[in-house]
């Protein structure tokens, strides 16, 4: 398949921010023989909102996974705000604290009560006060609107509701960037809204955000830029009315008519 | 038969049976201790992300696992004690008593490590996911995360490794320890009129300390259960 990359194109809110936050250059992986990610390269502006869509297996969750090393590279280099990803220690846990992670199956701390779970990391990592945290901690619940479900563990909330928490617990870091994992693809259908609804809210007030995601419609809304990805490539980028209405190449044009006409 | 029941009974005005029974549950709340300690920190070593600390954990688990807990005791005691004249107390049973503790703790760490691992196993790999994307380095993801729901995955198995451990406390003779063993070589030696009762008195002993030991493990791996 042709590599039909077409330039970035520069989103208003994007132009406005300036310079980049995230950069990934000319990164490759490999499981085993599997080349899962090919040459990938990949700026985010501070601010901007960059939805990463595609086929299963094309590598996108894995993309996301190693801008926080959750994933290891072979080749090429990803920097955060300048600094490039340390490959190890104390230096890269540092890294990780400023970069928010939220996962497809939310992974809220099992033996916490929910807001321990949000408590928990400015607590130990940033070596904030238990009252301050937790000041902090309730004023996002409220924000995810979760507040009153504080004191449950997360096993006793809905499945919306769990990654309303995981969303507060990662904004409780106060990141510069947040990566989501497929954040509604473990959702029932009737929770997936209250979650984009969180994001949309997120991306409005400014925060730069990755997001890995089969919903379409959240592209549409909220995104500055959507990259396709396929087979390990990012094949296509552009804004979302642009890659919606006229997908430049014909991978996109096949995955769009196959999930848009159903 | 009476006279038997009589015969039985003046055993235990000959023998102090209560108090050999409890060096056996000393020796056992101790070494439980020790090696409850060494086999998490053992655990961590296997768990570690530095391969050099693996490796030793490895090493450590598949020697002392594959070697008879009464060699251990014996070279402690002929070895360390007597040729190294290493003294752990200077009460000469103190001293004895220590060295089973400490016989007893190595080796059974060995499966406290293991039965850890297992409880590790338990916890999904998306918890130590999320802890390090918060930026919680490899120690106190181990300590707040990880760990504190292995443990409650590993009930089960510890509480398999504490009866062994219990019982295993029988071994202490072999370090000169009179335990409940050791009485019970004597009153085979100098009983040997109710040796059937001997037998039933140790083994009903066992039974009684074990038994809430099993009951306990079954009541807390339900009560600590992570509700996931």
């Amino acid at each position: 398949m042709p590599n039909q990359t077409v330039s970035p194109p520069t989103s208003p809110i994007a132009t406005q921010a300036g310079e980049t936050l995230v950069k990934i250059a000319n990164v490759n992986k490999h499981y085993g023989s599997l080349h899962v990610l090919k040459n990938i390269n990949l700026d985010v502006k501070r601010g901007e909102v960059v939805v990463v869509i595609g086929p299963s297996g094309s590598g996108k969750s894995t993309l996301c996974r190693t801008i926080n090393r959750l994933e290891t590279i072979d080749e090429g280099e990803i920097t955060i705000d300048g600094n490039p990803l340390p490959k190890e220690g104390k230096a890269l846990a540092k890294l990780r604290a400023d970069v928010g992670m939220v996962f497809q199956s939310f992974n809220l701390f099992a033996h916490k009560s929910v807001l321990q779970n949000v408590t928990l990391g400015p607590m130990k990592v940033r070596g904030k006060s238990s009252a301050a945290a937790k000041e902090r901690a309730m004023e996002l619940l409220k924000r995810v609107g979760v507040d009153n479900q504080a004191e449950k563990l997360p096993a006793q909330l809905s499945g919306g509701q769990q990654q309303r928490v995981a969303i507060a617990r990662a904004l409780a870091m106060s990141p510069k960037v947040m990566l989501f994992d497929e954040p509604t693809s473990a959702l029932d259908p009737e929770m997936i809204n209250e979650v984009l609804d969180t994001m949309a809210d997120l991306a409005r007030q400014g925060m730069t955000m990755i997001v890995v995601t089969h919903e379409m419609g959240f592209a549409r809304r909220a995104a500055d830029r959507v990259v396709f990805m396929a087979d390990g490539q990012i094949v296509e980028q552009n804004t979302p009315e642009e890659f919606f209405s006229n997908p430049q190449s014909e991978r996109a044009r096949d995955f769009l008519s196959k999930i848009l006409n159903h | 038969m009476s006279s038997y029941f009589s015969d039985f009974a003046s055993l235990f005005e000959q023998f102090d049976v209560a108090s050999a029974f409890w060096v056996n549950i000393q020796l056992t709340f101790f070494a439980a201790i020790g090696s409850m300690l060494l086999g998490t920190v053992l655990a961590l070593m296997r768990v570690s992300p530095i391969t050099s600390m693996r490796w030793l954990g490895a090493a450590y688990v598949n020697i002392i696992r594959n070697t008879p807990l009464t060699i251990i005791l014996v070279f402690l005691v002929l070895g360390v004690w007597s040729q190294l004249q290493l003294n752990l107390s200077p009460d000469f049973n103190k001293n004895f008593f220590r060295y089973a503790v400490v016989g007893l703790a190595i080796y059974h760490a060995a499966f406290v490590c293991e039965a850890i691992r297992s409880g590790v196993n338990t916890v999904p790999v998306g918890q130590a996911e999320a802890a390090r994307a918060i930026g919680l380095g490899f120690l106190p993801a181990a300590r707040l995360i990880i760990f504190p729901q292995a443990l409650r995955g590993a009930i089960t198995p510890l509480g398999n490794t504490l009866i062994a451990l219990t019982k295993n406390t029988t071994v202490a003779a072999a370090a000169s320890v009179t335990e409940i063993s050791a009485l019970m070589k004597s009153m085979i030696e100098f009983r040997p009129d109710v040796i059937i009762a001997v037998f039933l008195t140790v083994a009903i002993g066992f039974v009684l300390i074990v038994v809430p030991v099993g009951l306990l493990t079954t009541w807390a791996s339900r009560k600590f259960a992570v509700v996931r």
